[in-house]
């Protein structure tokens, strides 16, 4: 076992973290198709388990990969049941885009 | 400037490559895809922090079986390309822009500050932690509670998911 530590300093991590974050919310607040919104949820999910995980190296301790370990699993039931939800709304509106699902607006 | 340095530079490069391409992306697939690739990448950055059993659960959950049901709802509503949905307000995605650069800028010095000084070096335990010895060990007995919780939403999860679809409103 001659492993190595790697030099890479934390900060790099975290700000190819939190560039992926804001990626996400770009992809968030301008897309009108409800599948690519999902989808932009679940890299933002995925950059904050970056830092997650990072924080664990970096700390010596292992609470932050079980979190991650929780975030995917919830993640798994979001998009289920996300995706579940879009399928309903395809069958009543015959469409994905958000701009035309406005039955909740008052 | 190491060899290990250049390979997360390369990385990182293409994870954020992949990102701008998935959101820019008109037809879905696409963007999926655009989307595995950068998953792949956060694997094998989540290997150089050494979290080995994450790096595996990212590939086998979020690649194999989460990204695979986006592509087949996909392919059930047969959406083609985003053409009809051309966004006429181009305002609004300025303003969109704008805003995502101030949480950008906001979350650079939100964790900038106080980290920025100190954990230059890994903490020489992070090799023995990402393993899925030490990682299931934990699961079982300090994080039991939340683990068997998990289960009970995931159950919740699937009947939930036989309603929705299932039902004709």
């Amino acid at each position: 076992m001659n492993f190595n530590l790697t030099e890479i300093p934390l900060n790099y991590y975290l700000a190819l973290s939190a560039i992926m974050f804001s990626i996400g919310v770009v992809g968030v607040l301008t897309r009108r198709n409800a599948i690519i919104v999902f989808m932009c949820i679940e890299l933002m999910l995925n950059s904050v388990n970056l830092t997650l995980v990072a924080f664990s190296a970096f700390h010596g301790n292992t609470t932050g990969q079980i979190l991650v370990f929780f975030v995917m699993a919830v993640a798994a039931a979001e998009a289920a049941v996300g995706l579940a939800i879009i399928i309903a709304l395809f069958r009543n509106k015959m469409t994905v885009n958000i701009d035309e699902i406005n039955i909740m607006k008052w | 400037m190491n060899f290990e340095v250049i390979f997360f530079f390369l990385i990182a490069a293409s994870a954020i490559a992949s990102a701008i391409l998935m959101v820019t992306q008109r037809n879905p697939i696409k963007s999926v895809l655009f989307l595995i690739v950068n998953f792949f990448c956060l694997a094998l950055i989540y290997l150089i922090l050494h979290a080995q059993f994450i790096a595996i659960i990212q590939i086998l959950v979020y690649a194999g079986a989460i990204m695979v049901l986006f592509l087949f709802v996909i392919m059930l509503l047969n959406l083609g390309d985003e053409t009809k949905l051309v966004e006429k307000m181009s305002y609004k995605k300025s303003i969109a822009s704008i805003l995502s650069g101030v949480v950008l800028l906001e979350i650079m010095i939100g964790l900038g500050l106080p980290f920025g000084v100190g954990f230059s070096a890994m903490n020489s335990k992070a090799i023995e932690i990402g393993t899925v010895e030490s990682i299931g060990k934990s699961l079982y007995t300090e994080f039991i509670l939340p683990f068997e919780i998990t289960s009970m939403l995931l159950l919740a999860a699937i009947v939930g998911v036989i309603v929705l679809a299932k039902k004709k409103f």
